[in-house]
């Protein structure tokens, strides 16, 4: 490894590094330093206050700025000599399309989410340049080596769907304070802050059928003449009262659980405290609305704190009153933001209340927005080692060092003795159907589907294809694209709403369909199989793809009660599984090598975006503040409720 | 929970690792003096990584001036000339170090690091030195055990694509997780010099090869009165020699230290940049182990090759 040796390669290569975060930043700091010359970089973020801990290329004075560019100069300083080219963009931006990815020798992944890794992974293999992914969480971190036809890549394994929770158990019997945080922030904050078109679970009531929903909807509107403290008292009451009483005249529902208490604000506190609360004053100086906090206008300073139930009351009321008072503009339009002060203590003191109800221990704010905000734990060391990892390897890359190609662990209790623990690659899968050729088959009731679901259900959300195309033979089914003309948009919205059988080219059972993304240039087969039924609660999709094994993405949370659910009985809330505790197991492929830890895996939480090849194979997500945020996963079925 | 709590502003900039070690363990942190000897682009990269996780103190000593050498795998060194001309090299770090978290104090001490006393090494809680002579080790590892309060010891040294790290924290306690549960640990270290006495022949077989190589280059340049790092691919035969002398009064077959793996050490001298972040992040999260008390902490060697991509720690205490 003299570094004489390598530094002809280093000095001629390109290279291209998606991801500005954690990772990012070690990294452009250490390929500057190993002699890298020209390094092109993309992020479209901007800068936090709670990135300043690790991301070490920013300051205080840079929030706000544009990661990708602000971590150019800062290494600029360094090393004036270097060429490095930023982008604030999004790597999913057509400007990035297989030409572009084509100028580069080596692709160096340091992202947060798995669809811009699915993304990029394609685009790798389109453009046939080697890949080097990698993420970190806590003192946990892995550095993995994709080379087309070489190794295997990123989608060779399916990773686990995000965590799902039944819709009732959110709605009517939560166990855990993190169903109480997906009840505050997914359907209260959303119905009382957010599109008021949208879907919401909240007014269905395991109790009083489909008759309650219009009801409900008067209840969380604010009436004009409406003093906003007897606002909020109405909405306390209702929420933590009223509906807690609605579900309690279910008798069948609590035969083996825990009866919730109701809590009314009077109970809890006795007239005229509320008006006593906050002076808003504390508040009145910035104009910056993310500074607009309740607790700052009750004096409560500690968000380790864990608040009695008292104080959670306080903190709602007042939390609702700002809204109205310091950001009317904003309400009708808002989704949950981790960064958003007013929000946090909003959902904190709302699932707290709602917990205190069921008997499930109340959580500080500070914890409570780790778990609403799919917070990873992240310090600057395993950022540092994992970005050591990806530039060594990616130095073999460019020496075209094929059989020293290793995947590293990065450990946090030592295994055989190894703290950093080098892997073989794996070879491709030969029925990845993103790397190969293999078709997939779905299973699908081609008399009542339609083509909608296929391509909402199948198509965006387990293939991620952003830009697809379907073809039956030679006839088009469907298409997305800006160059269409109107007859043919006009035509493809009217192939959505047919069932399949009834295509104009009809799909029916034993068609192979073939779908294509042209901005990932990813083409893939399907065979289609015609089944009549589907379980309702195994396959709520109605719907089964397989060929390429997708996890289970079914909550281990109690299932019984999906029988009240009503209307929303097949449906499931999901969040991204970051600290659940159950790892999911799936047998994967025999090791070559046999010194991958048993006794790791204990230690490794099951990370979103991680492979479910454990114990094989542990694969931890990045670095960055949101956990793998499934955009095309589930946001597409609008019976699914998600953390994100 | 001990002392005072954690401000607002602590809280809001150590967010994610209080995520990870907790508010107990960040208030430990910020209570921490580090004193750091011998600066490198390894060390460059420890200092960055304990003073973005927020100790109280740090303490830099190294009077060299900054040569080119020093440049090729220092970040913290701005490449200006009329920016780094006459100022030590402590000088600078400190500079851009203190950039990177206002809330740690980094200072610079002059001197030569053999004629401070116990009672200089006793203000802190961690010294961590690094390019110093085996001697040097030895009587800094010696002080900081003469101290009335416990002083946790590290070396790091790391040449061509190999690193080493060697921890001595006397007596330890910590705690960890084990299953959900909470348990207090203890653990005993031996000092740099009674660990180096373990005759080798009392190794396992599979045993890290860099350690001996080590050893070997370390009593070259003792011999000689090289400084660390002064060697060169003319110092080849001798060197062998030295390990054939050494294998033989240790009564250990030759082949547990290739000559390749000499070769490799005495030709090029400098840190492999990509392994600096590397060894450099393996001793910030064992400092924050060892300051926080949580966590089991190496002992008392860790080892790291870039060609093989291992990062092994080895328990080299005598009493297996």
């Amino acid at each position: 490894m003299a570094s004489r040796k390598h530094l002809a390669a280093v000095k001629g290569a390109k290279v291209l590094m998606v991801g500005a975060g954690g990772i990012g930043c070690e990294l452009l700091k250490t390929l500057a330093l190993s002699g890298f010359q020209d390094i092109h970089i993309i992020d479209m973020d901007t800068i936090e206050v709670s990135n300043l801990n690790r991301q070490f290329l920013f300051r205080q004075s840079h929030v706000g700025q544009s990661k990708a560019k602000v971590a150019r100069e800062a290494v600029l300083k360094f090393r004036p000599e270097i060429s490095i080219t930023s982008y604030h963009a999004n790597v999913k931006d057509s400007d990035f399309n297989v030409d572009f990815f084509k100028n580069f020798n080596v692709v160096l992944n340091g992202l947060d989410n798995l669809d811009a890794r699915r993304h990029v992974n394609r685009l790798c293999l389109a453009a046939d340049v080697p890949l080097i992914e990698s993420g970190t969480t806590g003192f946990l971190g892995q550095v993995t080596v994709h080379v087309k036809g070489k190794t295997e890549c990123y989608e060779c394994q399916p990773k686990p769907a995000p965590k799902t929770y039944p819709v009732c158990t959110i709605t009517s019997t939560p166990s855990k304070f993190v169903h109480c945080i997906v009840w505050a922030k997914e359907l209260l904050f959303a119905k009382l802050f957010g599109d008021k078109n949208q879907a919401n679970d909240l007014n269905v009531r395991s109790s009083d059928g489909a008759s309650s929903s219009e009801q409900a909807e008067d209840v969380f509107e604010h009436r004009n003449d409406e003093d906003i403290e007897q606002y909020g008292r109405r909405i306390y009451d209702h929420v933590f009262g009223y509906n807690i009483e609605q579900a309690l005249s279910n008798e069948e529902t609590w035969k083996n659980r825990n009866r919730p208490r109701p809590i009314y604000s009077r109970d809890v506190m006795p007239n005229g405290l509320g008006q006593q609360n906050g002076s808003m004053e504390k508040n009145g100086a910035s104009n910056d609305v993310y500074s607009v906090s309740a607790m700052a206008s009750l004096g409560m300073k500690n968000p380790q704190d864990i608040w009695s139930l008292m104080e959670n009351s306080r903190v709602f009321l007042e939390a609702l009153k700002l809204f109205f008072l310091k950001r009317q503009k904003e309400i009708g339009n808002m989704t949950f933001d981790k960064d958003d002060q007013l929000a946090v203590e909003f959902v904190t003191s709302a699932a707290n209340i709602r917990a205190a109800s069921f008997g499930i221990p109340l959580h500080s704010l500070f914890e409570a927005k780790g778990i609403a905000g799919n917070i990873v734990h992240a310090v600057a060391t395993t950022n540092a080692v994992i970005a050591g990892l990806i530039v060594i390897e990616a130095i073999k890359v460019l020496q075209n060092d094929t059989k020293n190609y290793r995947m590293t662990y990065c450990l946090e209790h030592p295994a055989r003795k190894m703290l950093l623990m080098p892997v073989d690659p794996f070879e491709p899968n030969k029925s990845c159907y993103v790397c190969s050729e293999t078709p997939l088959s779905l299973e699908i009731n081609t008399h009542c589907t339609k083509l909608r679901d296929v391509v909402e259900k199948i198509v965006r959300a387990k293939l991620g294809m952003s830009l697809p195309l379907i073809m039956h033979g030679s006839a088009l089914l469907y298409e997305v694209g800006d160059d269409l003309d109107e007859d043919m948009v006009a035509n493809y919205a009217a192939n959505l709403d047919k069932v399949l059988s009834e295509l104009p080219t009809p799909v029916t059972s034993g068609t192979m369909l073939t779908i294509e993304d042209l901005q990932q240039e990813l083409s893939c087969k399907i065979n289609i199989k015609h089944r009549e039924e589907f379980d309702e609660e195994k396959e709520p999709d109605g719907m089964v793809l397989s060929g390429w094994t997708q996890s289970p993405a079914v909550a281990q949370d109690d299932k019984k009660s999906t029988a009240n659910a009503g209307s929303t009985s097949n449906a499931s809330s999901s969040m991204e599984a970051e600290r659940t505790d159950d790892v999911e197991t799936t047998p994967g492929r025999k090791r070559k090598l046999s010194e991958v830890p048993e006794a790791v895996n204990p230690d490794i939480p099951s990370v979103a975006g991680s492979s479910t090849r454990n114990p094989e194979k542990l694969e931890l997500v990045d670095d960055d503040d949101e956990l793998v945020i499934f955009d095309n996963w589930d946001s597409v079925t609008s019976k699914k409720i998600k953390l994100q | 929970m001990d002392g005072e709590e954690l401000t607002e502003q602590e809280t809001a900039l150590y967010d994610r690792q209080i995520r990870v070690w907790g508010a107990g363990a960040q208030r430990r942190l910020s209570k921490a003096h580090v004193l750091v000897c011998g600066i490198t682009g390894t060390v460059a990269e420890f200092c960055k990584n304990i003073v973005l996780a927020g100790v109280g103190s740090l303490t830099l000593v190294d009077d060299r001036v900054v040569t080119e050498d020093a440049l090729s795998a220092n970040f913290l060194i701005p490449s200006d000339e009329s920016v780094y001309a006459g100022k030590t090299l402590t000088e600078l770090c400190r500079d851009s170090l203190k950039d990177f978290n206002p809330m740690v104090r980094v200072s610079v001490e002059k001197g030569d690091l053999t004629s401070f006393g116990v009672e200089f090494y006793s203000k802190f809680d961690v010294v961590v030195v690094s390019c110093c002579s085996f001697t040097t080790k030895k009587l800094i590892n010696e002080k900081c055990r003469k101290s009335s309060k416990r002083v946790a010891f590290y070396t790091v040294d790391c040449r061509d694509s190999c690193g080493e790290i060697f921890v001595d924290l006397q007596h330890h306690k910590y705690s960890k997780k084990k299953n959900e549960e909470t348990i207090e640990c203890e653990l005993q270290y031996p000092s740099f010099e009674e660990s180096i006495s373990v005759p080798w022949k009392s190794f396992p077989r599979r045993f890290s090869k860099l350690y001996f190589a080590m050893r070997v280059i370390e009593r070259f340049e003792e011999a000689e009165q090289r400084k660390p790092g002064e060697l060169s691919i003319a110092d080849l035969p001798a060197v062998l020699k030295l390990k054939k002398e050494l294998c033989e009064a240790q009564s250990v077959n030759e082949s547990h230290i290739p000559n390749a793996l000499l070769e490799r050490l005495v030709t090029d001298t400098r840190e492999f940049p990509p392994v600096c972040p590397i060894i450099g992040g393996i001793l910030g999260q064992e400092v924050i182990k060892t300051i926080s008390e949580k966590g089991d902490p190496v002992k008392n060697f860790f080892f790291f090759d870039a060609m093989d991509g291992k990062g092994v720690i080895e328990d080299i205490s005598g009493n297996p």
